[in-house]
């Protein structure tokens, strides 16, 4: 049997019970370390801190509605080669099926990771946090946290969540091996604690928290919560469709793209050690340049925009988790997620295939069927 | 106004359908001129990013041509360079390519006939499509 248990709280606050329940995950026997979203010291933010001291878990803070980086790439570093012991690691529903897709694709290893989730209340984009947060992060984490399970899941106090989190329809996570349940649960009072694995079950027995029934009011709120966001998340496709559907408009589209490629750094799937766009290939002669431009009597500098654009989107829209963290990335506010999603909503049905869902199913464009797609091979 | 003939880009693999290629040539069939064939090794190796540049740059029409099933010689080029065709006819509509404009055939060395039919009969949906969009503006 797997084990569901709850969590009082103390003083309507979640991130000290939080905070004192990774601590005891930390000090059993078999982990490690633990990676954890923690307030820095020194400015008001939230970053991904590896842990292995339990006394210095006191900023621990994953409800933040701060995501400056998807963390599925700190967690590939740290697992793609065995590190002498068993990590735990905290990560948004979205981390966590982007980590799954570079599990797929042998940049990290499931093995010696253990992952938590608690239920993601959403995210502001950078710049919006930073003014939201104020100087008492913590105190606005714990108002945010009281401010979306009172159902305002897209706006706060007059700031939107990011694009990415208002379409996001899986703001709880199907692999985690612990997840942490914050929706139907009542606000102030207790947080559940669910195996969703054997190794999940493993560890929370050696805890010994209260057993619970999951509330069956928590499955309705999901639910609601997950229709909300598909129902924005389809007029999101609609729109960007339409903004897109020629290269007149999506000319308009990139038009103050810099080529700075940020997008695909920041990207936790754009799986290459080396972007062919970063290599000699693209670091053209200059009398080329003169050439294309003689040519065409006109350029655009720097070129091949829409060509790095549209090449990304052959490349890893079918790993696309929709983690928003492109638009973050970007100098010049491109609405990179909403395009994505689009496409990747497109190439991942065709393949009948779903980033992150399992890690049983291979990659689309690593694999094939002799039998499929007949119908697009030959030319009448 | 002269009538429009439009450009064509082909990715012949080197086993097969370049071959036919060259049988259509050394027999004297006739094919269109306006088809710029490129020789690949294996149809497994065009990447999406060669199809895009070939549209951007102007293309009205992309073919891509390889061994049939059971020929490759590098035993499933063929099978993974149709999931990749397939891939782009799901994106470049989006963008207002039709996705008529690529295609994808499987052409043994010894069916000259045989290609430069499909040759011709391409040739002509295309420039019954008319110009792609790259050729109306400048592409950022
Ligand atoms: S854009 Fe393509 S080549 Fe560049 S990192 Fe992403 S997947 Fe690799
Ligand atoms: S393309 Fe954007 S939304 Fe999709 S996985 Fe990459 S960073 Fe996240
Ligand atoms: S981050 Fe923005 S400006 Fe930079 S390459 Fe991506 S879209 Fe262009
Ligand atoms: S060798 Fe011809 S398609 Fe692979």
């Amino acid at each position: 049997m797997t084990i569901t248990a709850k969590i009082d709280l103390k003083e309507q606050n979640p991130l000290a019970a939080l905070q004192q329940f990774f601590a005891g995950i930390l000090k059993l026997e078999d982990i490690a370390a633990i990676l954890v979203p923690q307030r820095l010291p020194t400015k008001n933010t939230v970053m991904p801190t590896l842990v292995t001291d339990p006394s210095f878990l006191g900023d621990a803070d994953p409800l933040a509605p701060a995501f400056l980086m998807n963390a599925a790439r700190i967690s590939s570093r740290l697992t793609r080669k065995p590190m002498g012991g068993k990590i735990a690691a905290v990560l948004r529903p979205c981390e966590i099926r982007a980590f799954i897709e570079l599990v797929k694709l042998k940049q990290a290893r499931r093995e010696d990771i253990i992952l938590i989730s608690v239920d993601c209340l959403g995210a502001f984009q950078n710049k919006v946090y930073s003014k939201f947060a104020g100087q008492n992060g913590t105190e606005s984490t714990i108002r945010f946290y009281k401010n979306v399970m009172g159902g305002n899941t897209n706006e706060m106090e007059g700031a939107e969540f990011a694009t990415a989190c208002k379409a996001c329809e899986y703001p709880v996570s199907a692999n985690a091996d612990i997840q942490i349940g914050l929706y139907g649960m009542k606000t102030g009072e207790s947080i559940l604690v669910k195996a969703q694995t054997e190794t999940g079950d493993h560890i929370l027995k050696q805890l010994n928290l209260p057993d619970t029934n999951e509330p069956p009011a928590r499955q309705a709120a999901i639910n609601a919560l997950i229709s909300q966001r598909t129902g924005y998340r389809d007029e999101m496709f609609a729109k960007t469709r339409e903004s897109s559907d020629s290269l007149d408009k999506m000319t308009d589209y990139f038009s103050n793209c810099v080529n700075c490629y940020n997008c695909r750094v920041a990207c936790p799937v754009c799986y290459c050690r080396e972007c062919v766009f970063v290599t000699d290939v693209f670091n053209h002669d200059p009398y080329q340049y003169l050439q294309w431009a003689t040519r065409k009597g006109i350029i655009k500098m720097p070129t091949d925009t829409l060509f790095y654009h549209i090449t990304r989107l052959a490349h890893m829209s079918t790993a696309c988790v929709g983690c928003g963290q492109c638009s973050n990335a970007c100098p010049n506010e491109i609405p990179l997620t909403e395009l994505f999603r689009t496409i990747a909503d497109k190439t991942q049905k065709i393949f009948e295939y779903e980033a992150g869902r399992s890690l049983d199913e291979k990659p689309p464009l690593s694999e094939f069927r002799e039998d499929e797609f007949k119908e697009i091979v030959g030319i009448e | 106004m002269s009538e429009f003939e439009p450009t064509i880009v082909a990715f012949f693999c080197n086993w097969c359908t370049y071959t036919a290629a060259d049988l259509a040539g050394t027999s004297r069939l006739s094919y269109p001129h306006n088809i710029r064939i490129i020789r690949v090794m294996c149809t497994g190796m065009v990447d999406p990013q060669y199809v895009i540049k070939a549209f951007l740059e102007g293309a009205d029409g992309v073919l891509v041509s390889g061994c049939r099933p059971g020929d490759c010689h590098y035993i499933n080029g063929n099978y993974k360079a149709r999931r990749r065709i397939k891939l782009l006819k799901e994106i470049l509509p989006q963008f207002g390519f039709d996705q008529q404009r690529l295609r994808l055939t499987w052409i043994g060395a010894s069916d000259g006939i045989h290609l430069a039919e499909i040759m011709r009969t391409f040739a002509g949906q295309i420039k019954a499509l008319g110009p792609s969009q790259t050729k109306l503006k400048m592409v950022i």
